[in-house]
């Protein structure tokens, strides 16, 4: 009965939204007030109905109702329980539910919060939002209806995906939807904006803050994901420039362009078309990335098992969203007149330069992504390739470097007219410290690796610049100390959540570079009390036993650190047995120091007793994680400043260009 | 700078950028492009000795052999030919006998040397690539393996 009401809610749900994706719309064209106003009463409406939805399978989740194929497919009773509320998205048609609520959730926010939005706008924005969840509602109602029975009912779950069943991933499409779908806001903005023909300071004011939800969202989606292929799968990396990592991947690089020049906009009147064609970019990479994470075209290790007429689905949704709007904006775009003047060395330059190489990285990583289904067609199934990390690298890598390299330098430049010479001459500190890094980087490694050493000195480059920039804004130094420090505290919040996400960057640069440059691996087989030295620290094999688990049972090897004879820690790596699926997982044994993770995992035991280990020390990973949590503070601190929620509403009839920049 | 001159400003440096990322990637694609055969490939010879590439098809029933400690040999098939492979380290969590699976790496001497065995995550996938190879070698049974 419960999963009856919930199939009921989602089709109201689509008649709610077939009504908001009209009405409002022609009460915008019409100026009819109560027409418009019907986008904020149905926004609420639909979330709710999704929300009910959303209830009646988790419900059925936890309450293991096996007469449901979705709770038969993916759950088990003996599932401890936040496993069996995670399963809720951990299938296909589940996930597909929670990308609605969460479209719906965003919708209602618009609705609610968006008081000092213009009605027209508001109507037009809540009506475009409401036609892209049609498409979803009846996707998920015509091909992957969570909530079909079975007769006779199961006697018991087929149990989730073991791999899925971890508090890492139990959180992550939640947030990496957050991130996909929060982009839908700025796309149904720009779509908006295309209608009215209008876009101004107060335009991008609007929007950011949700850009900036979506995207805090999406980096932390990002590195959870990354995060667990760490530690879960065991091969000791964490981004393996996987299709499937890279369709969240090219939405983050776009969005972040996005913020960016919704900056400039909002402060000089300008890039207009630029920004609207990112909004609408941005959405359409989170589209592709369902769609080929859900179509299963491409090869990944990331893949599950999926089924194409679903596929083609999204595809086709895919293809009326990128080719409505992309049509709208060709037709609509040329009438937005930029304002403000345009000096190549400026803030906004540098802001553009940003705009320009990640957007250029988007398109590489699109054309390494979709490469290989290319060669497929055209040489009609018989050359078969595959695009993998050395490509991505090669290409990756440096394009990225002068990125980082300029990101020191941009916050520096004035608005309208910088000067690039003062600019370098107040980082000289940073250049003096970063050259000095990369030599001892040089000097201590030998030479092994070029990467290590260009990455060593532009995350010190970008660190150091970073500081200076605050120390420049607070005049450190110029002026009495008490007076830095109050200029410091009253700093916009916006100016903190930019220092912070560039810090934070740094901090993963050196992350990325330790972890990718210095790893070292070691594989052997030992048994009990063997050891084995890596990178100084010796690993001694304790033995391994088996062990039961509430829905598996383990292998769980024990291996003692000790470096230079002093104990450092115990490292329990195991190695799984789902018993209900019979699907064996592995979980490796991490002990996370500043200077790098010591990193153990086991295998099967062979004929005689002994055990294959793998062994890594992967130096500095963790301040990847610690700069990519760095970079969602400053997304989050960037979002409570007050003048997104204070003094923006008022939309001027003076052109924001003749304002003076800040 | 007239308006005119710093529009150009910026259209070379767009162009400038897409070039050099163009260049980047030319270059890269034919340095690191792998292509992927299947057991029938390899026997007819499609791929020379130091090529690195993706050899893809079933694990042959009875073939994994563990007894050399860390480096494991099997063979893959797709049920016309099959190829010998070794691999040191520890093998994914869902390789099987029976199963599909991926493997990258050189052909040396006759032996796939592999340096990666892809896992997957999902007992019900089959790598595309490999279900193409054996539908191509006529094997495949739908909805088997």
């Amino acid at each position: 009965m419960i999963a009856e009401i919930g199939h009921f809610a989602l089709v109201l749900a689509l008649m709610v939204a077939c009504v908001q994706g009209v009405v409002p719309l022609l009460g915008a064209h019409r100026g009819h007030a109560p027409w418009m106003s019907f986008a904020n009463q149905s926004a609420l409406v639909q979330f709710v109905l999704v929300a009910i939805s959303f209830g009646c399978l988790t419900h059925a989740y936890v309450t293991s109702d096996f007469s449901l194929v979705n709770v038969v497919q993916n759950s088990h009773s003996t599932k401890p329980m936040i496993y069996k509320i995670s399963g809720v998205w951990g299938n296909h048609e589940g996930s597909m539910l929670l990308w609605v609520l969460i479209l719906a959730i965003f919708g209602a926010a618009v609705a609610m919060f968006g008081k000092y939005l213009p009605p027209a706008l508001k109507a037009r924005a809540l009506a475009i939002q409401a036609l892209i969840a049609v498409g979803f509602y009846l996707f998920i109602l015509l091909t992957s209806n969570p909530f079909q029975r079975m007769f006779p009912p199961a006697e018991n779950g087929q149990d989730l995906n073991p791999l899925l069943q971890d508090p890492g991933l139990a959180i992550h499409p939640p947030m990496l939807y957050l991130g996909y779908v929060g982009f839908s806001m700025a796309f149904s903005f720009a779509i908006a904006a295309l209608i009215e023909g209008r876009v101004d300071a107060a335009w991008a004011r609007w929007v950011r803050p949700w850009t900036l939800t979506a995207w805090c969202f999406l980096t932390g989606g990002i590195a959870l994901g990354s995060w667990w292929a760490y530690y879960e799968l065991g091969w000791g990396g964490f981004w393996f420039w996987d299709p499937v990592e890279n369709a969240s991947f090219m939405p983050w690089l776009i969005g972040t362009a996005l913020l960016h020049s919704c900056v400039v906009v909002e402060k000089r009147d300008t890039m207009k078309a630029w920004t609207i064609f990112l909004a609408i970019l941005a959405f359409s990479f989170s589209l592709l990335g369902t769609f080929l994470v859900r179509s299963g075209v491409l090869t990944s290790v990331h893949a599950f098992a999926t089924d194409p007429e679903r596929g083609v689905f999204i595809l086709v949704l895919l293809l009326i969203v990128v080719g409505g709007s992309f049509a709208l904006y060709a037709w609509r775009a040329p009438q937005l007149k930029s304002t403000g003047l345009f000096q190549p060395i400026s803030r906004e330059g540098a802001l553009l330069l940003n705009n320009l190489l990640m957007g250029t990285a988007a398109g590489v990583v699109l054309l390494g992504t979709l490469y290989p289904l290319f060669i497929d067609a055209v040489s009609d199934g018989e050359d078969k390739i595959s695009v993998g990390a050395p490509f991505f690298n090669a290409v990756f890598i440096p394009l990225m470097t002068p990125m980082v390299a300029a990101m020191a330098i941009g916050p520096l430049l004035a608005w309208k007219r910088g000067d690039l010479l003062r600019a370098l001459r107040t980082l000289w500190l940073g250049m003096a410290l970063a050259l000095a890094a990369g030599i001892a980087t040089w000097v201590w490694q030998s030479g092994s690796s070029p990467w290590g050493i260009v990455g060593v000195g532009i995350g010190s480059w970008l660190a150091i610049g970073t500081l200076i920039e605050v120390a420049e804004r607070i005049q450190l130094f110029r002026q009495p100390f008490r007076q830095s420090l109050r200029r410091l505290i009253n700093l916009p919040r916006a100016n903190w959540g930019m220092t912070l996400a560039h810090f934070g960057l740094a901090l993963a640069v050196f992350g990325i570079t330790g972890a990718g440059a210095w790893n070292v691996e070691r594989v052997q087989s030992m048994r009990p009390g063997d050891s084995v030295v890596v990178a100084g620290y010796e690993f001694r094999f304790d033995g391994a036993e088996e062990k039961q688990g509430p829905n598996y049972l383990m292998t769980e090897g024990r291996f003692t650190v000790t470096k230079d004879g002093n104990p450092v820690t115990v490292l329990m790596p195991e190695k799984r047995i789902y018993t209900v699926r019979q699907m064996p997982t592995t979980e490796a044994g991490i002990h996370t120091l500043l200077s790098g993770d010591l990193y153990a995992v086991i295998g099967d035991a062979n004929a005689d007793g002994s055990y294959v280990t793998r062994i890594y020390f992967n130096p500095l990973v963790v301040w990847m994680w610690i700069g990519a949590m760095t970079m969602m503070a400053g997304g989050v601190m960037s979002l409570s400043d007050r003048r997104f929620r204070i003094g923006a509403p008022k939309r001027s009839s003076v052109p924001a260009g003749t304002q003076p920049a800040e | 700078m007239k308006r005119k001159h710093k529009r150009l400003t910026f259209v070379l440096v767009a162009f400038l950028l897409l070039g050099g990322a163009a260049a980047l990637v030319l270059n890269a694609f034919e340095e690191n492009i792998v292509f992927f055969m299947s057991p029938s490939d390899v026997a007819a010879g499609k791929v020379s000795d130091d090529r690195r590439f993706r050899l893809g098809g079933l694990v042959e029933e009875g073939s994994v052999d563990k007894t050399a400690g860390e480096t494991v040999s099997f063979r893959v098939t797709d049920m016309s030919e099959t190829v010998s492979v070794s691999y040191t380290g520890i093998l994914p969590d869902l390789f099987r006998e029976g199963q599909g699976v991926v493997c990258e790496g050189r052909l040396t001497g006759g032996v796939f040397v592999a340096d990666e065995v892809l896992a997957k995550h999902d007992e019900n996938y089959m790598p595309p690539e490999v279900a193409d190879a054996l539908k191509k070698s006529g094997k495949w049974k739908e909805g088997g393996y």
